[in-house]
């Protein structure tokens, strides 16, 4: 871990332009393992959006399986081949479906795709830094990542399929390769995959920090960053503090599976043989996963916080409302997360008072949320509202987040959830909390970052389609899902048409398959228009969105280095839009409060 | 050494430390949260019974004591570096290298007196109670050897002139790093006398 191989040139280069570098980068320097910010934030956009498509095409067939259990899917037999017979899923298959979409999307997505990206991308170009504290660093992070997800990809080509135990991957069943075919080989390189992916995200995590601590501009002081910033820093402190307990999970359960260690295996009788394991226990299991579980949501969720922050202020064209506030509310959240894992453990024999104590705290969660739902809803207020693409899913996104945030709620009772646990309406909430609103997150940053990503602008209609489609979409998947759950119909059945109980549910069952299938036939509109935006799209200007961050300041297609010139002193907070007495409707941070006199309130005079 | 340009003009940044001093905490506390996580399965885990109890290895004694002996040398390495005395530092970083493999030796040692005494990592007669003994030394020990590779690294540095006065963050560095292993392994050392 230790870092020995980087130093720096301590030499100390005041700014003039020796930042453009006249040696000829070639190319696998400049695309392939380039140390550019820029460069690695769109290599991990990229590598999202393949796992994305992969992910959601699981969830394609896996929902296949439950809108027509009686059906025969011979059609999907060139692809499936071993995993499909006479048109019926293998059951085990079914399993393994639901265990990768899970980790495909919380980690490789989510995570690396969303902070990874925005967090390089915008990080040094926000602060006013020319890249992060450890360039090296940063590329190693990506390669670490990209090394996880050829391991993750190869698993799903196995013979026994990739990892079948639930993305949460609770032993018994995942230490044991002869529970079911998905703890067998699938599991190994799904651990070993998932500790590569830790400590990427590790040495992104501290690169993160640094920068941000250290490397901010002139005059950049912490109450003058953009939201965005906020919520990648303390996203980066969550991953740092919580990842590494994933880690030792894993660790121990990897000695389990492969070393013979008990830790969380005892006295088990398994295929008609008696296992010599004693003294594990898997409840342990439970406890180190959720103390990276539960503060991973919000890894998921609170990038997406950021992004839509910035977008919903720009496009009001209004101050954000409570700046303070809402960094108050995400420390609160921050803080929170850490001590609330338990509340996904309420069914496991736990004290009922320690279950009340974990509830509590869980409440209280919903006080920080609704301080943002709040502020960003009295951005909007009387806002002049421009409804770019990224500002439809940035709206999207607090429509989808209140929708789920209420059902968290209702969740966190730890009476209720001896009916909820394990249910769709878990799924429903998680789904709609972090998962669709996290997307919608992501997809309201590519939207409206794209035009400094490629210079070049997405095409506005064919946003727009994209927007409708997938909002209709993930309302009438995820919506009917609460009534199912609340009937009791359990997560990762394969099959229920069995059980009387959960016959009469069949059609609405294939009503969320047909509009999971429309939701996910949208996204190939978003593919295309990002990958022909990115070589036909209009050319963008500088600042197309009239934005006051930094990153506008920069050219059209920065350079390594991202300023040509000096990097600009920041003399003001990034939320001066519309403000009374200005020639225009913003006005940048970088502008000093001299060069601006008409508009100066009262306290600013001193400053000019 | 690989020269990374990474484009830090400016040593004297926001925080007044220097970013890879900075990026170095950061490590140490994301390795801290890693044993936090270890020590407080073993604790959750002891708690429900079915625990073997043994007597830890007495060697673990003299390992302590050698370990805090190579972080005395190694403090001695970086004093020497600030003064210039360049001969010393080098005395100084050889010695903690080699306290350093000591220790490790001695932890070897402990594992082979452990297997003597029938507790085993794995298999049909181990207890998670003689299983959690070796994963906390077993991971300390992996990143002690990341530390020796960093003392390594900067002894080769200091054989190149390139450890002093005028250029001490990689010693720093690693005298921090260091002193973090040392009390990382103190802890460990502690924590397993009192729930032993």
């Amino acid at each position: 871990m230790s870092s020995t191989d980087i130093s720096i040139h301590k030499d100390v280069h005041h700014a003039h332009d020796e930042h453009d570098h006249h040696h000829d980068q070639n190319f696998i320097e400049k695309y392939i393992f380039s140390q550019d910010h820029k460069v690695i934030a769109k290599q991990f956009l990229f590598g999202g959006i393949f796992w994305a498509f992969i992910g959601g095409f699981l969830s394609i067939i896996f929902r296949l399986q439950l809108g027509w259990p009686e059906a025969t899917f011979t059609f999907l037999e060139p692809i499936l081949g071993g995993w499909i017979e006479n048109g019926k899923l293998d059951p085990e298959f079914y399993l393994a479906l639901v265990t990768m979409h899970g980790t495909i999307m919380v980690f490789f997505v989510l995570t690396a795709g969303l902070s990874g990206t925005f967090a390089n991308f915008l990080i040094p170009l926000q602060i006013g830094a020319r890249d992060m504290a450890s360039g090296f660093m940063n590329m190693l992070s990506f390669w670490i990542f990209f090394l996880a997800s050829v391991i993750m990809f190869w698993s799903l080509f196995l013979e026994t399929g990739p990892a079948g135990g639930g993305w949460t991957v609770y032993p018994p069943l995942s230490a044991l390769p002869q529970a079911i075919k998905g703890s067998a080989s699938g599991m190994t390189m799904w651990l070993i995959s998932m500790a590569l992916f830790i400590v990427s995200q590790l040495l992104a995590g501290v690169n993160y920090i640094t920068t941000i601590i250290n490397l901010r501009t002139k005059g950049m002081s912490m109450t003058k960053l953009p939201l965005t910033v906020w919520a990648l820093f303390f996203t980066a402190i969550l991953g740092l503090l919580s990842f590494p307990v994933l880690f030792s999970a894993a660790l121990l359960l990897i000695f389990d599976r492969s070393f013979g260690t008990s830790f969380y295996l005892s006295d088990i009788y398994i295929a008609g043989e008696a296992l010599t394991n004693t003294g594990g226990s898997p409840i342990l299991f439970q406890h180190l996963f959720w103390f990276l579980g539960h503060p991973e949501v919000y890894i998921v969720i609170l990038p997406a916080f950021g992004l839509v922050s910035e977008v919903i202020a720009t496009n009001s064209r209004k101050p954000i409302f409570g700046y303070r506030a809402m960094i108050g509310s995400m420390i609160g959240i921050a803080v929170l997360s850490f001590v609330v894992w338990a509340h996904h453990m309420f069914v496991t024999g736990m004290n009922p008072f320690l279950g009340s104590v974990f509830m509590f705290l869980t409440l209280i969660i919903a006080v920080p949320s609704a301080v943002k739902v709040f502020n960003w809803i009295a951005t909007l207020w009387r806002g002049n509202i421009r409804f770019s693409t990224g500002m439809l899913f940035a709206i999207g996104f607090v429509s989808l987040f209140i929708s789920g945030g209420l059902t968290g709620i209702i969740l966190g009772n730890s009476a209720l959830d001896i009916q909820l646990h394990d249910t769709y309406f878990v799924v429903a909430h998680f789904h709609l909390v972090m998962g669709a609103a996290a997307f919608f997150g992501m997809f309201c940053g590519v939207y409206h970052w794209f035009p400094k990503m490629f210079g070049r602008m997405m095409d506005e209609k064919l946003g727009a389609v994209h927007f409708w489609a997938t909002f209709i979409a993930v309302y009438l998947v995820f919506m009917p899902m609460h009534y199912i759950g609340i009937a009791g119909f359990p997560r990762r059945y394969y099959n229920w048409t069995g059980f009387e109980t959960f016959n009469i549910f069949t059609d609405l069952n294939t009503f969320i398959s047909l509009a999971a299938i429309i939701g996910f036939t949208a996204q190939f509109i978003f593919l295309f228009n990002f990958l022909y935006s990115i070589f036909k799209g209009r050319r963008a200007t500088e600042n197309p969105w009239h934005s006051n961050t930094l990153e506008w300041t920069t050219p059209v297609l920065p350079g390594h280095g991202n300023w040509p010139g000096e990097i600009p002193t920041v003399y003001r907070w990034p939320y001066d839009y519309s403000k009374p007495g200005a020639p225009e409707d913003f006005i940048p941070q970088h502008v000093p409060f001299s060069a601006t006199q008409s508009s100066n309130l009262p306290n600013e005079k001193d400053l000019e | 050494m690989i020269m990374v340009d990474n484009r830090i003009e400016n040593t004297d940044t926001a925080s007044g430390v220097h970013p890879l001093k900075f990026s170095l905490w950061l490590i140490i506390i994301s390795i801290i949260m890693m044993f936090a996580a270890f020590t407080s399965a073993y604790i959750v885990r002891r708690e429900e019974g079915n625990w073997l109890e043994f007597e830890l290895p007495t060697i673990l004694l003299i390992n302590t004591a050698i370990i805090i002996l190579s972080s005395v040398s190694m403090q001695w390495a970086y004093n020497s570096a600030k003064k210039d005395n360049l001969k010393s530092v080098k005395i100084g970083l050889i010695a903690t290298f080699l306290l350093g493999v000591a220790f490790l030796f001695g932890q070897w040692n402990g594992w082979a007196q452990l297997v003597q005494d029938n507790i085993y990592f794995g298999g049909s007669s181990s207890n998670p109670s003689g299983s959690f003994l070796y994963v906390l030394t077993g991971v300390h020990g992996f990143h002690l050897i990341t530390g020796l590779v960093f003392v390594l690294l900067t002894l080769i540095g200091s054989l190149k002139y390139k450890v002093h006065s005028k250029n001490l963050l990689r010693i720093q560095l690693c005298t921090i790093y260091w002193h973090f292993l040392g009390g990382l392994w103190l802890y460990l050392y502690i924590f397993l006398r009192i729930n032993h």
